[in-house]
C-alpha cells in the first residue's frame, strides 16, 4: 500500500495547518465510523427507503437502434432530488451527524449539491450553509428557491470570478474559521485527501448497482461506459467497479465553445497544479494562476478535476473526451425526443460522446450511459439558447 | 550559513514587527517604495506576498490586493526582480510568503533557488502543511533559504515537534481560527497556546492573522511572542489610498510606525 492520500502522483492534503486536525478526524471517522453495523444500517434506510435506489438501469429501445448497440441508460435522474449528487450529500451528513458536528456548510455551483445537502440536512436536523457564487445565483433561481424552501440558507460569494471555484475558496475559509462545530460536506471527488476517497466511496453504489444490474439482463459485463466528468464524482462512482474489467471507460468533459474558445475541458487540456487542497489537472496560466472555466452546463463548469480522474488519464484507464456546447445541447433535445427523458446539461454531455463513440461498437455491444441527473433545471436555459429550434 | 532571518531575532533585546505587503500592489513601482518606506518606518522584516488566484487562508483585504497586484501583471519573474531592487539598497531581511501551487508550476527547485539569488531569507507557503513539506523544506535548504512553517490552536503538540524539527528561521503561529484580517480582539487562550508552542520550539515563534492593532501586539509581547506579524491592516491602507502614490506611501508609513512603536 502506498500513501492512502495519493493516486499515483496526485491528490494529498494542500490545505492550511488550521485544517489537517478537521482533515485527520475526518479521515479517522470515516475509516472506523463508516464501516460499522451502525452507519451501514442507517444509510441503507436512507438510500433505499428514503432517496428511493436502487435506480433503474433502462434499456433504451430506441437509442439501441439508432446507435446500433445495446444501450442502457443508469437512472440517477429518477434519484430524490433528481441527481446522483444525493448518495453523497447523505452519506457525508449521516457521517458529521455521528462525528457530532452541529452545521453543514457546502459548495454549489448549478445547484443540485447544494439542494442535495439542504434536503439531507432538513432529513437529519442540521443546520446548512450553502456558498453559491452571485454570478450562479442569478443563473439557477430555481435551485436557490428550492434550498431556501429545504430550510438552508444561500450565502452569495462575490469574490474572484463569482462561480463555483469562488465558492469552495469561500467554504474553504469558513470551515477554517468554524472547524469545530462544522462539517464541510464538498460535492465532488476533489479537495483534500480524505475527500476524493469518501465521495467515491459514498457515489460508488451508482457502479456497484449497474454491475449486478447488467450482469442480470446480459449475462456479461458490460462493454463500455460513459459519463461525464466535471469534478467527476458521478463518473467515478459508476467507474470504480470495473477499473479491474475489461470495459471500455470514456469520461466526457466540458468542451464549451470548442478548440479555440473558453472551455471546462481540465483533462484533455489543462496541465497537472495544486487547487482547493489537492494536486491534479488545472486549467491555468503558465505561472499557476487558475483561469476561470466555461460550460454551458454550470455542473461541468470548474477548472479543476478530481485527482483520481488525473491518474486514471494518465494511466490510460480512462478515456476523456471534450464535448462542445452546441454537441451537448444537440443530445439533450436528442434524449428527450428519443426516449422521453429531459438529461440535465451535464448528463447530457455523456450522451453526446456515447454517439461518438456508438458507431465502433458491435450490435450486440453493451453501452451503459450514467444519467446522472435529470433537466428540470435546464429547461429555462435549453429553451432560451435553442430557441427557434424547437 | 547565517541566516538573516535567525540573525534578526537573535540580535534585537525586543520583538520584531513584520510588515507585510503584496508584492505589485498597486503597481511595481509603488510596491517597491512602500517596502523601502516600511522598512524606514521600523518594519524589522518584510513579508511579500506572491499573489495566487485562490488565496483560501485570506481574508478580503489581502485578496483584493492579490487581485490588484495580478491584474497589474505580478509573476513570479516580477516578484523575484522586484526583490533584487529592494535588496540593492536593503539588508533587511525578506520573506515570501505564497501558495503551492505558485512554487510548483516554476519547480520547486527552481523556486527556490530564485528566491534566493533574488535576495529572500525565507519562504512561507500558506497551503503547505507538515504532510506535504519535505519536498518544500528540501529545496530550501538546499538554497539557503529558511522554511518558514505555520502552527496553529488546533496543533497537536507531537505534530507541533515534528514542524518546530522541519522549519528553521521562526514559527508562524496562526493567532485565529480563520482567514486573515484584523478582529476586534485576540482569540481567547492564544497567550496560553503561545507558551506552550515556545516550550517545544527552539525557534522563535511569530503570531501572525487577525492581528492589526498595538493593544494587541502589545497583550502578544506580553505574552512571550518573538514577533508580531501584520498583514490586513497595513495592505487596507494600500487599499484606502488607490492612485496615489505618494499618499499610499504616508498611510503606510504612519501605519507602520505605529505598529512599530508598540514594540519599542
Amino acid at each position: 500500500m502506498g500513501d492512502p492520500s495519493r493516486f499515483g502522483v496526485y491528490g494529498g492534503r494542500f490545505v492550511p495547518e488550521t485544517l489537517m486536525a478537521a482533515l485527520k478526524e475526518l479521515d479517522h471517522a470515516f475509516r472506523t465510523i463508516v464501516p460499522g453495523e451502525k452507519f451501514q444500517a442507517e444509510m441503507q434506510y436512507y438510500l433505499h427507503e428514503y432517496a428511493g435506489r436502487k435506480t433503474p438501469l433502462t434499456f433504451c429501445r430506441n437509442l439501441s437502434r439508432d446507435l446500433g448497440c445495446r444501450v442502457y441508460l443508469k437512472r440517477e435522474d429518477l434519484l430524490h432530488s433528481g441527481a446522483h449528487k444525493l448518495n453523497n450529500a447523505l452519506g457525508q451528513a449521516l457521517l458529521a451527524k455521528m462525528m457530532g458536528k452541529e452545521r453543514l456548510i457546502a459548495e454549489t455551483g448549478a445547484g443540485q449539491h447544494g439542494v442535495a445537502t439542504a434536503i439531507a440536512g432538513a432529513a437529519l436536523a442540521m443546520q446548512v450553509d450553502v456558498y453559491m457564487g452571485e454570478e450562479d445565483i442569478r443563473r439557477q433561481a430555481l435551485n436557490v428557491a428550492r434550498m431556501k424552501m429545504l430550510g438552508a440558507r444561500v450565502v452569495p460569494v462575490s469574490s474572484g470570478s463569482c462561480t463555483l471555484k469562488d465558492a469552495i475558496n469561500e467554504a474553504l475559509r469558513d470551515w477554517v474559521t468554524n472547524v469545530e462545530t462544522t462539517h464541510y460536506l464538498i460535492g465532488s471527488v476533489v479537495g483534500p485527501h480524505p475527500f476524493p476517497t469518501l465521495v467515491r466511496d459514498f457515489q460508488t453504489v451508482i457502479g456497484n448497482e449497474t454491475r449486478a444490474q447488467v450482469m442480470e439482463k446480459e449475462k456479461k459485463l458490460p462493454d463500455a461506459i460513459v459519463a461525464c466528468v466535471g469534478g467527476g464524482s458521478n463518473a467515478i462512482g459508476i467507474f470504480t467497479p470495473f477499473l479491474g474489467e475489461e470495459t471500455r471507460l470514456f469520461g466526457a468533459e466540458a468542451g464549451g465553445e470548442g478548440p479555440a474558445g473558453k472551455h471546462g475541458a481540465t483533462l484533455c487540456r489543462g496541465r497537472p497544479g495544486i487547487l482547493h487542497g489537492t494536486y491534479t489537472y488545472l486549467i491555468q496560466d503558465a505561472f499557476g494562476q487558475v483561469l476561470e472555466s466555461h460550460s454551458v452546463s454550470a455542473g461541468l463548469d470548474y477548472p479543476g478535476v478530481g485527482p483520481e480522474h488525473s491518474f486514471l488519464r494518465d494511466a490510460g484507464r480512462v478515456s476523456y473526451h471534450p464535448v462542445t456546447d452546441q454537441e451537448a445541447l444537440d443530445a439533450f433535445l436528442y434524449l428527450s425526443r428519443a426516449e422521453g427523458i429531459i438529461p440535465a446539461l451535464e448528463s447530457a454531455h455523456a450522451v453526446a460522446l456515447a454517439r461518438h463513440i456508438a458507431p465502433g461498437l458491435a450490435g450486440d455491444d453493451v453501452l451503459v450511459i450514467n444519467l446522472s441527473g435529470r433537466g428540470d433545471k435546464d429547461v429555462a436555459q435549453v429553451a432560451e439558447l435553442v430557441g427557434d429550434a424547437l | 550559513m547565517i541566516s538573516r532571518i535567525g540573525d534578526a531575532f537573535s540580535h534585537q533585546k525586543r520583538p520584531l514587527l513584520v510588515a507585510c505587503l503584496v508584492a505589485g500592489d498597486p503597481d511595481r513601482e509603488v510596491s517597491l517604495s512602500l517596502m523601502r518606506e516600511a522598512e524606514r518606518c521600523g518594519a524589522d522584516i518584510i513579508e511579500v506576498v506572491m499573489p495566487y488566484s485562490d488565496p483560501v487562508a485570506d481574508g478580503p483585504v489581502m485578496q483584493k490586493a492579490m487581485q490588484r497586484a495580478l491584474r497589474a501583471g505580478m509573476t513570479p519573474d516580477g516578484l523575484f526582480s522586484l526583490l533584487r531592487d529592494f535588496r540593492t539598497s536593503s539588508g533587511t531581511p525578506l520573506l515570501i510568503l505564497t501558495y503551492a501551487n505558485i512554487v510548483v508550476q516554476r519547480g520547486i527547485g527552481a523556486f527556490y533557488r530564485d528566491a534566493r539569488a533574488a535576495g529572500a531569507d525565507g519562504v512561507a507557503v500558506a497551503d503547505v502543511p507538515l504532510e506535504e513539506a519535505d519536498p518544500f523544506c528540501r529545496a530550501a535548504r538546499e538554497s539557503g533559504i529558511d522554511p518558514v512553517l505555520f502552527v496553529s490552536q488546533t496543533t497537536s503538540p507531537g505534530r507541533l515537534r515534528e514542524i518546530a524539527d522541519r522549519a528553521s528561521g521562526f514559527l508562524y503561529l496562526v493567532a485565529v481560527l480563520g482567514v486573515t484580517g484584523v478582529r476586534g480582539s485576540l482569540n481567547a487562550g492564544i497567550g496560553e497556546y503561545l507558551g506552550k508552542v515556545k516550550e517545544v520550539s527552539p525557534l522563535p515563534v511569530v503570531p501572525g492573522f487577525g492581528i492589526g492593532t498595538p493593544d494587541q501586539i502589545r497583550e502578544l509581547a506580553r505574552a512571550g511572542a518573538d514577533g508580531v506579524i501584520v498583514g490586513s491592516a497595513i495592505v487596507s491602507e494600500v487599499e484606502r489610498t488607490l492612485g496615489d502614490g505618494s499618499r499610499a506611501r504616508e498611510a503606510v508609513g504612519a501605519k507602520v510606525r505605529e505598529l512599530a512603536s508598540a514594540l519599542r
